[in-house]
Order: C-alpha cells, then sequence, then structure tokens
C-alpha cells in the first residue's frame, strides 16, 4: 500500500512538472463566437495552423456573455496555460486587471493596447486594408453610391469606415458612402436579420457596393447583397467564397498570423506593441477564383500602386483612433 | 423624402413587422384563453433553429417549415402542460422555456452541424424566396398604385402574405365562431364554460397549441426567409416586443397588425436614417433604436388608453369539488 502510495506520489509530481515545463497555449474567443466566419475564424485557424505543424496541444473557450471575462482568463491562467491569446478589444479593461496577478504567464491581445509587463498587444493598421478595398468598391461602383455596415459602434470599427471612405474617395472623389452601424451593444455582432434589412435600405439609395465589418451580423449583409444582385466586401477572413461571384474581396486581417506567430513563440512572446499592416502582410485584400472575374486589371494595377504608395509613405491613411475624427465622410 | 423612399420604408416595415405580427398573434391565441405567454421569444427561437437545421438538411424551406412549428410546438404544449395541467405559475414557465430554448438550440447545432451554435448557410430552395404578383412587372412604372402594388405589396415571401392573411381569419375565429366565443370566455371567465359543459382544460390547450403554430411561423420566417440560416440568439427581443404590441393592441387581432407594422416601421426608420436632423437638434441613433422601448413603457404605464387583459388570465382553473 505504502509502495503505492508512494509510486502514485511520484507519478503525480513528475505529471506536474511535466505540465509546467510543455505549458499549452491558449485562446480565447470573443462573443462573436469561433465560427463568425469572420474575425474569431481567423484566430482559430491560427491556432489549428499551429497544431497541425507542430502536433502540439492548445486550450481553447468560447465567451458566452460579458459576465465570463475576467473568471474565463482567470481559470485558464491558473490551469497553467501560457501564452493566453485573446481575440477582441473588449478584452482590454479585464486583461490589465488581471495580468499583474499572473507575472509568470504571458498574455496577448489582438486589438486592442494594454501596458503591463507582460502582455503584448497586437493591432492591425485596418485603415490600410480598408483603403485598399474602398479603392476597389470605388472603381467597382457603377452608381458612384457604396455601402458600410459597421457591427458595434466603437471607434476600431470607424476605422475600418474611415479607411474604407478614402480609399473610396481616392477612386472617385464625387462618391457617396452611406455608413451605418448596427447597434451599440454586443448583440450587434449577431443579428444578420438586420444586417440584412440594413444592405436592404443601402442597396434602395444606390449603393452597389457594401463593405460590411461587422462579426456574425456581416453573414446577413453579404446575404442580402447576393439577394440584390449586387457586390459586397467581406472583412477579417476571407469571405469571398460564401457567395462566388457575387463578392468583391475581402479585407483581410490577419489575425491567424498573429495567433500562430504567439502560439510558436510560447512563453517568450515580447510585450509591448505590435503593429502589423501592409508592409508586414498583417492586413491585405483577397484575391482568389471566387473573386477573379469581378476585379479588372485596372483595379489590380491601383491597388498594387497604392499598396507601394502606402508603405512607401507617399499616401497617407488617417486612422480614426488617432484623433477620434475622420477627415472625410 | 420622396415617393419611392416612403415606399421602400413602408417595404422593410412588413418585413420586420411580419415576424412580430405572427408573434402578436400567437400570443393573442394563448392570452384571450387565459393563459399568458411570455414564452413567446423562446418559441421564436427554437422554430428558427429547426427549421433552419431542416431545411439545411434536407434544401426544403417547407420541411424547414414543418419542423420549425413542431419545434415551437413542442415547447408550447411544455408551456401548457405545466400551466394547463399541473396549474403551475405560467408566467415562470414562460421564462422557462425562454432559458430553455435558449440554451436547447445553440447546444444542438453545435452537436449536429460544428459550427459554433449556428447552422449552415441556405440557399435555393431551402429559402422561401420573394413572391412576385402576378402583373407585378407590368405595372411597376404606373405612377403611385403600380408602384405600391410592385414593390410594397409583391415581393416577399409566402409567409408574409400568410401571416396578413392570419389577422381576418383570427378575427373572423375569435368573433365570429362557436369555438372563438369559448375561447374568449374561457379567459374570462372559465367557470360558465365548465357550467355549460365545455371542457376548459381542452379549449386551452387547443389555444396554445393554436400559439405554438403561429410562433413556429415566426420564428421560421426569421431563419429562412429574412435571413439565411440560424444564429444564436437571432430572436434579438422580438418576442418581447411582440408582447408589447399585443398589450399596445389590447388583446384585438386587427389592432395587432397595426401596432406590428409601426413597431416594423419604426426600426425601418432607425436603420435608414441612423441620425435625424430635426434642425434644432439632432437625434442620434441611439435613440431611434430606443424608441420601441420607450413607446412600450408609455403604452404600458396606461397613458394611452386602458388596456384590459382578459379577466381570468394567469389564473390556472381549478374545478369546484
Amino acid at each position: 500500500m505504502t509502495f503505492l502510495k508512494q509510486f502514485l506520489g511520484a507519478a503525480a509530481t513528475l505529471a506536474l512538472s511535466a505540465g509546467a515545463a510543455l505549458a499549452e497555449p491558449a485562446i480565447i474567443y470573443d462573443l462573436g463566437g469561433k465560427y463568425d466566419k469572420s474575425f474569431n475564424e481567423a484566430a482559430y485557424n491560427g491556432a489549428k495552423r499551429w497544431a497541425d505543424e507542430t502536433g502540439g496541444k492548445y486550450k481553447e473557450l468560447e465567451m458566452q456573455s460579458e459576465a465570463q471575462r475576467e473568471q474565463a482568463l482567470r481559470k485558464l491562467a491558473e490551469s497553467g496555460a501560457n501564452p493566453i491569446v485573446m481575440t477582441g478589444f473588449a478584452f482590454g479593461d479585464t486583461l490589465n486587471q488581471v495580468a499583474p496577478d499572473y507575472p509568470d504567464t504571458k498574455f496577448a491581445i489582438i486589438d486592442m493596447v494594454v501596458d503591463q509587463p507582460n502582455v503584448e498587444s497586437i493591432v492591425f493598421k485596418e485603415e490600410q486594408g480598408s483603403y485598399l478595398v474602398g479603392l476597389m468598391a470605388g472603381m467597382a461602383s457603377k452608381t458612384g453610391t457604396v455601402g458600410f455596415v459597421g457591427g458595434m459602434d466603437i471607434p476600431l470599427i470607424r476605422k475600418f469606415a474611415c479607411g474604407y471612405v478614402q480609399g473610396v474617395k481616392a477612386a472617385n472623389p464625387d462618391a457617396t458612402v452611406i455608413q451605418n452601424m448596427t447597434g451599440t451593444t454586443p448583440a450587434a455582432w449577431n443579428d444578420p436579420v438586420k444586417g440584412g434589412e440594413i444592405a436592404k435600405a443601402q442597396i434602395s439609395q444606390g449603393a452597389d457596393v457594401i463593405y460590411a465589418a461587422a462579426g456574425g451580423t456581416g453573414i446577413g449583409v453579404l446575404q442580402a447583397a447576393a439577394d440584390g444582385k449586387i457586390l459586397s466586401i467581406g472583412v477579417d477572413s476571407n469571405q469571398n467564397y460564401l457567395h462566388p461571384g457575387q463578392v468583391l474581396t475581402s479585407m483581410l486581417k490577419r489575425v491567424d498570423t498573429a495567433v500562430y506567430n504567439v502560439f510558436k513563440n510560447g512563453g517568450d512572446i515580447k510585450p509591448g506593441i505590435k503593429v502589423m499592416g501592409l508592409g508586414d502582410d498583417g492586413v491585405g485584400v483577397a484575391l482568389d477564383d471566387n473573386n477573379k472575374a469581378l476585379v479588372t486589371p485596372e483595379m489590380l494595377k491601383a491597388v498594387d500602386q497604392a499598396k507601394a504608395d502606402i508603405i512607401s509613405g507617399k499616401v497617407q491613411v488617417h486612422d480614426y483612433m488617432s484623433d477620434d475624427s475622420c477627415p472625410v465622410k | 423624402m420622396d415617393f419611392a423612399t416612403i415606399i421602400e420604408l413602408l417595404d422593410s416595415a412588413v418585413r420586420l413587422g411580419t415576424p412580430l405580427l405572427l408573434a402578436c398573434l400567437a400570443g393573442l391565441f394563448s392570452e384571450r384563453a387565459g393563459i399568458f405567454d411570455i414564452g413567446l421569444e423562446g418559441k421564436m427561437l427554437m422554430a428558427a433553429f429547426f427549421s433552419g437545421a431542416v431545411a439545411a438538411m434536407t434544401g426544403s424551406a417547407w420541411l424547414g417549415l414543418l419542423a420549425g412549428i413542431g419545434g415551437a410546438m413542442s415547447l408550447a404544449l411544455i408551456h401548457g402542460l405545466a400551466s394547463i395541467t399541473f396549474r403551475g405559475n405560467q408566467l415562470i414557465s414562460g421564462v422557462a422555456v425562454n432559458f430553455l430554448a435558449s440554451g436547447f438550440t445553440v447546444l444542438i447545432a453545435q452537436s449536429w452541424f460544428q459550427q459554433g451554435g449556428r447552422t449552415p448557410q441556405l440557399s435555393g430552395n431551402a429559402r422561401f424566396e420573394p413572391i412576385t404578383l402576378p402583373g407585378a412587372d407590368a405595372v411597376k412604372d404606373v405612377p403611385v398604385i403600380g408602384q405600391i402594388y410592385s414593390n410594397l405589396l409583391s415581393g416577399h415571401t409566402i409567409l408574409v402574405y400568410v401571416a396578413f392573411a392570419m389577422v381576418p381569419l383570427t378575427w373572423w375565429v375569435l368573433f365570429r365562431t362557436r369555438f372563438g366565443l369559448r375561447l374568449r370566455a374561457v379567459g374570462e371567465n372559465p367557470e360558465s364554460v365548465d357550467t355549460a359543459g365545455v371542457s376548459v382544460i381542452r379549449l386551452r390547450y387547443t389555444a396554445v397549441a393554436i400559439t405554438g403554430v403561429l410562433s413556429g411561423l415566426a420564428g421560421t420566417y426569421l431563419a429562412t426567409g429574412l435571413a439565411a440560416g440560424f444564429v444564436k440568439e437571432m430572436t434579438a427581443g422580438r418576442g418581447f416586443i411582440a408582447l408589447a404590441a399585443l398589450i399596445f393592441a389590447k388583446w384585438r387581432p386587427v389592432p395587432a397588425l397595426g401596432a406590428t407594422m409601426l413597431f416594423g416601421l419604426l426600426e425601418a426608420i432607425s436603420n435608414r436614417y441612423p441620425n435625424i436632423d430635426l434642425g434644432v437638434v439632432n437625434l442620434p441613433i441611439q435613440f431611434m433604436q430606443a424608441v420601441p422601448y420607450i413607446l412600450t413603457v408609455v403604452i404600458l404605464a396606461g397613458f394611452i388608453g386602458k388596456a384590459i387583459p382578459p379577466r381570468a388570465g394567469g389564473q390556472p382553473y381549478v374545478k369546484e369539488r
């Protein structure tokens, strides 16, 4: 009996130390849900790519309500997961409180800056990617009117909108951009019925290209655009395949690359702010077989030119979040 | 604002008001029979899920409709069992129905489709496509009447026309048939119905079943008519707004049509005009989105007429021994 006890004790110690040495990374998805075909799904793809390549395991958690944030974060940190990645600006305040309590755990947050010694903040230059899709929208539009549907009304989404408008105006200075936000609560990320109805309202006002930056709500926007026989633009993940031939392009935000890099670096990630823009392919436009027929050579040329100009600094795309205002409407 | 814009706003109002109308009529049958039903939201959600799921699996919107009605009906019968047979508290049973639907749909959706609590996207015959009424294209260019016919009346899915047909049908059933008379009596004074030798229990179960069918139609329209598939919590409080509309309409079918279309119109306006500039003040989108709720509170507070609910509403019927 004593032998067995000793043996079990030794085994347990071994298991514990092994667990500490090979800490699993973890990822928390925000309220849109893991399969939102957009932002969170991109994060999931990054984690999956890491798991496929390394054969490693990771923990994941999907938020179900606002109230769970802190609890979920603490639970993962206490379980020994390291590093912990969370997707979404909404984790900012919670992480700011939780991170100091777990100094040995590394955290990474996407879309938000949290100033703590063990947090890597990854932000994207969405305005640059949105500028490029805006450029394409402006060139593809025949009516001179294009639309933008945002999810929850937050500065980040206004940043998308602002970059988009700048792109549209660069292609066609006389173009009109109709902007709508779905709502002011997190429920706005998950209301395809309302998204579809907003898209229909924009179509009736003459919009013939609509850019959706609205998580799960965007699925309704893309659907309504396809039903209304106009073009739409997806966001975050490549959404061209959702309605082949009717999605002009997607504004790619390489959340997958960001998550992959964090997982790969493991516990060695560098705290501080990491900005991913056009220069390091953090954002971009999606081109594949599904939208080949829609993208004209002129569009491609314009996009390549604009990309080079933005990287070289010749074209400055205004960042809404730098001064909470947009120079163009 | 030109005429075409008004037509488009009304068109959008019809689409947004239809699920409210169906849910409102569903609640009307139940509450007129003396069974309060705050579980409309849950029934719609259940119907939205089952219609989306079955339509995705079979590729037929009609089978989806049947499944949606079945899903809503099962919850209606649970509500009936709790509040009629076991004489439980109807409000608590209604809350339970809402919670059950909210959790059950996501759980089953995840288990069936592994897409994080949503159903696959529907296309083609798996959705109810808009119907073009005969001659709609021909009269499109006729001013006013032609525009109203081709843009406002034509081009909705069949469920919208069913919903509108339900209004006179509900009126006729409630006020012109023997069944309707008894149904109303059972909500006002069940003892008298019992004295006349008619089963209170059976009448109330029938009413609850009709509620199931109508809320099933409402949920199906959300998932297979307006959207293209089920997404978690996609009813987004529409069941509660329908309840408010029911009170606004004072439990009558024709005013129910007016109340639900008004709420639909308010949402359509807020979608179209996020910010309304009145010259003096600029109404922000938050205000526009709050208007239906503000109106509801005003109505509930009794500022606009007095809403008198069916007298025996909320009380389980106990036969005298």
